[in-house]
Parts: structure tokens; C-alpha cells; sequence
């Protein structure tokens, strides 16, 4: 019998499968591998961004920094490469710990003073996109041959599509994010956090260690999709990225984690990524239909998911309590 | 420890006082001629005029805020609602000849209509209001795009320039209408029991329910008033640049607004409204933007600055702050009283 936890996951196998074979049979280029692997590369930086957002919510927090982390990692970036004249290697490398580090602090602040993860981040959104405004107000290309070379790695798949480097970046920093949630004790330890802290702080989960480590991660993996948003676009730009926390959010609603926390698969948010991407890519074929028509079919999905997840809880609860 | 709390709530009335007059004066000192108010054709100019004018429309949104905020929720969509009336109050304007103040009530009928929608997910299918009222920030500014058909509607109509940039008895007619509104929710608010039923609801929903209060309304009309106060506020930023921008009206205003309310003292986890002190909290962030631009620091300070001062509130207003500080000075006490008695600092300060 199907696990009614297992029922949000399989609605978003559903909903992908259907609006990917409804592509399919409308439109004879969706066919294509190269949709699928344009899918893979142009919503790379969003799904990454929405792992590191499947912890935080896993553990019923919220992230709202991710979106200005994106543009502020990018312009960090672009700040040590030309004008200190750093190996991109090593720029990619402070980026990250900058990134981590500001995650830390953020869950620091959210476990030891115990104010709602919400507001922080919030701050943390204005910070992020004000010190990205202090280092560089314009947009800046990002040309070192380092990066232009990482973007031009590309595997040919059958058919016209390939897999490029962010595509495939994306795909290991999948891999590793189910590991960790998955395989990890801290991994266990999220899940415990959503499901019911206190009892979770009962059965010798360390609650604060585990928050500080959870927006640490969500930092680490906001910082790679800025460094993946960098390449992706060959620049800089400090209004990079507005937005996409929200995005993520839905990605991983979609994806079928709980909002309350505690229930949730990593693949999960990858799928919903992906059906952001296909609306995207459906609407693009259509040609007749305006852009606007992606955020109204997101909304409408969010909706559907969020109700779906209400009515499955008051189920469960309904049939324990008979 | 009850004459400590009396101090501590006082404290809590002044700081935001305090600071809005230090950094009046502080900006009034690095930029001369910031306090000179003029008379010109019997209206007054100035940058505190200027403060007040362009403080309007986040005041409104802020004062909704902080009635959503009391019943322990939050209210997201207050941009995209902003975005969607100014959408209404533009193409009735244009496509119709109907007069203005049938175009006006329409447009606010369609912020109460969001509102109702936010209430309805919050109160009925019992849904985080973080979550509920995101599906309409992210949905919300796609139907004002669908409103507008994606062009930025430009429209011209006597009194809502008037609404935009006229004045009144020397004062800008917008501030007259905040002025008139934040006036008639402090009146309800204060003076009727509604403000202590809100507030009840914020603290404890069950056992304001046990006492007879219906939550679930009184919960979704804090949605309903804060959809009035976003549309409001979407008329008069509409009627400033007589145009409706379904993509920029309004943007980050929400979290203005949710600032001024933290600022004010109010707890996000509810229960407890102070409706004038997020109005001089919204006056501090608007004084505070144009300090910035006014001393020629470059205007990418702002969002530094601002979050830079949310961080600091967060941290001086966290409970736990104060009971560090507290156990600090108690531990100093015992200290001189007796050298024994250090063991339980730590471990009572735990709560579930």
C-alpha cells in the first residue's frame, strides 16, 4: 500500500510526467533530448538554491537570503577575479566559505537568540543585496578563460541535447544533498528538528549544533548557485537573482515537502525545479501566451500542493484519532 | 520584577521616539537646512515634508501589517495587492468613463477581495499565513500584469492627481488621508473591544476561542483591513506617477512595512499592537532613506544601513538577550552576596 507521505511525491511525479508528456505530444521539438538537457542547464541554479532550501524547511524554517546570496557571491566573485587578479579557483573558494560563514552566522542568530528564522533571513536578504551594491553597482562580465572554459565543457547526448558542466554540477550537488539527508545523522537530525523539535531535543538530537549546520548548508548550496549563476550568465550583476527565494519556496512545495517540516524528499524539490522549468519551456513554445502566465501557473500550483499536503494531514489525523 | 516590567515597557514606548528624533537631529547636523520649512503658495515644503509625503503609502501598508501581525500572522502579498489595485484604479480610468469614486472603490473592493482570499487560506484551510499570502506575491503581480495586458498604464484624471500630489490646509492631501485612516484604526482599535479581541487571538488562539471570541473571523478581517490598506496605498502610488507598473509598484514594500512593525516593538509571534510606534517606525526608515540620500552617501548604503538596524533591534528586543543580561547582573548580585550559587544560570532558561 502507498505510504499516504509518500502521496505528495508521487503528485509531483504526476503533474511533471503529464506536463512533459503533454509537451511531448503538442509539440513535435519538446521530443528533443535538447529540451530536457536545456531544462537541466537553465534551472540548475534554481534547483540548487531549492536544495539547500529542502534542509531549511525540512527542519520548518525559512530562507529568504538566498536570492540576494546568489548575486552577492556573484559579484564577489567577479571582484576577486578582476581586480585582484585570483585564479577563479580560488575566488570560487572564498565565495563559498563567505557563503557558509554567512549561513553560520544566520543560524546562530536564529538558535541561540531565538528569533523566528523568517525575520533574520529577511535581514539577511537586505545585507546580502546591499554589500553586493557596495562592491559593484553594474553589471561586470565575467571573462577569465577559466570560467568560459568551465561553461564550453559539454557531453553530447542521443539527439541534438548534451550535458553541459552546470548541468552536470547540478546534478552532484543532487547527488550529495540526498546523501546528506538521507545517509547523514545531521540528515536524520533535520528530520527530527521538523517533525517535533522538542521530542527531538528529548531523544539527544542537538538542536542548536543542528540549526547553525542547516543554515550553513543553505548557504553553502545559495553560494554554489551563485558561483553555477555566474557562469551561467558570464557577469556580475547585484539585481541578479530577485525573486528566486520565492521561486525556490515553490520548488520545494511543489517538490512535495511538507511547509510544517519533517516530511520531504530532496528528488522531490529536483522534480519541482524541473516543472517550473517545463511551465517555462511550454509557455516559450506556445509563443501566444505572455510571461506572466509562468507566475499565475506557478501560484496555481503552490495552491494545489499546499492544499494537497492540508488535506492528506487532516486524513491522517482523522484516521488515527477513529 | 513587576517595577522592572513597568520600566521595560516604557523603554519600549521611548526607544523608537528616541530614535526617530536622534536621527533627525543627526541628519539636521551633517545637512544644513534639513529642519527649514517654507511656506510657498500656502503650501509648506521641506525635508521633513518630503519625509511625511513619501512616508505615506508605506504607513498605510505598515498600519495593516501591524493589524495582520497582532493575530500572529503575516501578510506577504501587500505588495503585489498594491500592484493589482493600481492595475484596477488605471484601467477603469482609462477604459471607462465611470466616475472617480466609483474607479476608487473598485479598486479597494479588489484589495479586499485579496485580503479575503489570504483570509480564507489562513483561517478556514488553516494554512501558515507565510505560505498563504506568498502564493498571492507570487501570483499576484502576474494578475496585475493580466490587468494591464503587461503595459505600463498611464492615465490622467483630475482628483487622483489630486490624491497624488495635491494639498490640503498646507499638508499633502495623501497625508491627510493616512493621517484620517491611521486615526480611525487607532479610534476602532483603542476605544471598541475589537483591538483586545485581535490581540487575544494573537496571544492564544484557543483560549480566546474558550472565552467566546470568534477567531476565525477576527482573523480573517485583520486579511480583509490589510488588503484595504495595500489598495489604498496602490491608489496613491498610481496617482502619483499617474500610472499603474505591475512590476515595480510597491516592490519591497512589504518588507518595509513588516520592518516598521518589528521596530515598533510588536513581537512577531502577536499579541500585542502598537499602531502609532510602527507609524514612527515607518517614519525612521523613511527619514533614515533620505538621510542617505540627502548626505551624499551613495544610495547603496540604504539596504546595509537598514539591515544593519533590523539585525541590532532583533538582537536588543530576543527575550533571550534580556535574560542574559539579566542573569548577568543577578549572577553579579549573588556574587557579592555570597561566593556560592553559580550553578543555575544556565539550565532554567530553557523552554520548550
Amino acid at each position: 500500500m502507498i505510504n499516504e507521505r509518500n502521496l505528495p511525491i508521487l503528485a509531483t511525479l504526476l503533474v511533471f510526467i503529464m506536463l512533459y508528456g503533454f509537451g511531448m505530444y503538442e509539440y513535435k521539438g519538446f521530443r528533443d533530448t535538447l529540451v530536457f538537457s536545456n531544462l537541466l542547464t537553465d534551472n540548475a541554479f534554481l534547483i540548487i538554491t531549492a536544495i539547500g532550501m529542502t534542509f531549511v524547511i525540512l527542519s520548518g524554517g525559512i530562507d529568504l537570503s538566498v536570492g540576494s546570496m546568489i548575486a552577492f557571491i556573484g559579484v564577489l566573485m567577479a571582484y576577486l577575479i578582476s581586480n585582484t587578479g585570483m585564479h577563479p579557483l580560488f575566488a570560487i573558494g572564498i565565495a563559498l566559505v563567505v557563503g557558509v560563514a554567512f549561513g553560520a552566522i544566520m543560524g546562530v542568530i536564529i538558535a541561540f537568540f531565538e528569533i523566528q528564522a523568517f525575520i533574520v533571513t529577511l535581514a539577511g536578504m537586505f545585507l546580502f543585496r546591499g554589500l553586493a551594491y557596495l562592491i559593484n553597482l553594474d553589471a561586470v562580465p565575467i571573462d577569465h578563460p577559466f570560467i568560459t572554459g568551465l561553461y564550453d565543457i559539454y557531453v553530447p547526448l542521443p539527439g541534438r541535447g548534451g550535458l553541459t558542466f552546470i548541468a552536470m554540477a547540478m546534478l552532484v550537488l543532487l547527488a550529495l544533498g540526498i546523501l546528506i539527508a538521507r545517509r547523514t545523522r545531521f540528515g536524520m537530525s533535520v528530520y527530527a528538528l521538523g517533525g517535533d523539535s522538542h521530542s527531538a531535543a528529548l531523544l539527544g538530537v542537538p538542536v542548536k549544533k543542528t540549526i547553525i549546520k542547516i543554515y550553513a548548508l543553505s548557504g553553502f548550496y545559495s553560494a554554489m548557485s551563485g558561483v553555477i549563476f555566474a557562469i551561467y550568465t558570464g557577469s556580475a550583476y547585484p539585481l541578479a537573482a530577485v525573486g528566486v527565494e520565492l521561486d525556490a519556496i515553490a520548488a520545494v512545495v511543489i517538490g512535495g515537502t511538507l511547509l510544517t517540516g519533517g516530511v520531504g524528499y530532496v528528488f522531490g524539490t529536483f522534480l519541482g525545479g524541473m516543472i517550473q522549468g517545463i511551465i517555462q519551456t511550454l509557455i516559450t513554445f506556445d509563443g501566444s501566451l505572455n510571461s506572466w502566465w509562468t507566475k499565475l501557473a506557478v501560484g496555481g500550483l503552490l495552491l494545489f500542493f499546499i492544499l494537497l499536503q492540508k488535506g492528506i494531514v487532516y486524513w491522517v489525523k482523522k484516521r488515527s484519532a477513529a | 520584577m513587576k517595577k522592572n516590567n513597568f520600566l521595560h515597557k516604557h523603554q519600549k514606548t521611548l526607544a523608537p521616539l528616541l530614535s526617530l528624533v536622534l536621527i533627525i537631529l543627526i541628519t539636521a547636523s551633517v545637512t544644513p537646512g534639513f529642519l527649514s520649512i517654507r511656506m510657498v503658495d500656502g503650501h509648506l515644503f521641506g525635508s521633513l515634508l518630503d519625509i511625511l509625503h513619501r512616508a505615506t503609502p508605506t504607513a498605510l501598508v505598515a498600519l495593516g501589517m501591524a493589524v495582520v501581525i497582532g493575530t500572529r500572522g503575516i501578510d506577504l502579498s501587500v505588495g503585489a495587492v498594491i500592484a493589482i489595485s493600481g492595475a484596477v484604479t488605471a484601467v477603469l480610468t482609462v477604459n471607462t468613463d465611470w466616475p472617480v469614486w466609483v474607479v476608487i472603490l473598485c479598486a479597494l473592493g479588489t484589495g479586499m477581495l485579496c485580503g479575503l482570499w489570504n483570509g480564507i487560506l489562513v483561517s478556514v484551510f488553516n494554512i501558515q499565513p507565510i505560505v498563504a499570502t506568498l502564493i498571492l506575491m507570487v501570483a499576484g503581480r502576474g494578475i496585475a500584469q493580466m490587468i494591464t495586458e503587461g503595459q505600463i498604464v498611464t492615465f490622467h484624471s483630475d482628483v487622483l492627481d489630486a490624491i497624488g500630489n495635491g494639498y490640503f490646509l498646507a499638508f499633502p492631501i495623501r497625508v491627510w488621508i493616512a493621517i484620517g485612516m491611521i486615526a480611525l484604526t487607532v479610534l476602532v482599535m483603542r476605544k471598541t473591544a475589537l483591538g483586545l479581541f485581535i490581540e487575544a487571538v494573537g496571544a492564544n488562539v484557543r483560549a480566546s476561542r474558550l472565552v467566546g471570541i470568534e477567531a476565525r473571523l477576527l482573523v480573517l478581517s485583520a486579511y480583509v483591513f490589510s488588503g484595504l490598506c495595500a489598495a489604498m496605498s496602490g491608489i496613491i502610488l498610481a496617482a502619483d506617477i499617474r500610472g499603474a507598473d505591475a512590476n515595480n509598484a510597491g516592490l519591497w514594500l512589504e518588507l518595509d512595512a513588516i520592518l516598521a512593525v518589528v521596530l515598533a516593538g510588536a513581537s512577531l509571534a502577536g499579541g500585542r499592537i502598537y499602531l502609532l510606534l510602527t507609524i514612527v517606525g515607518v517614519l525612521i526608515i523613511q527619514t533614515l532613506t533620505t538621510a542617505i540620500l540627502t548626505s551624499g552617501l551613495p544610495v547603496q548604503y540604504n539596504l546595509v544601513v537598514k539591515a544593519t538596524i533590523i539585525l541590532a533591534v532583533l538582537l536588543v528586543q530576543s527575550p533571550k538577550t534580556r535574560q542574559w543580561i539579566s542573569d548577568f547582573f543577578t549572577k553579579k548580585k549573588r556574587a557579592a552576596n555570597s561566593s556560592t550559587g553559580k550553578a543555575d544560570t544556565g539550565k532554567g532558561s530553557e523552554k520548550p
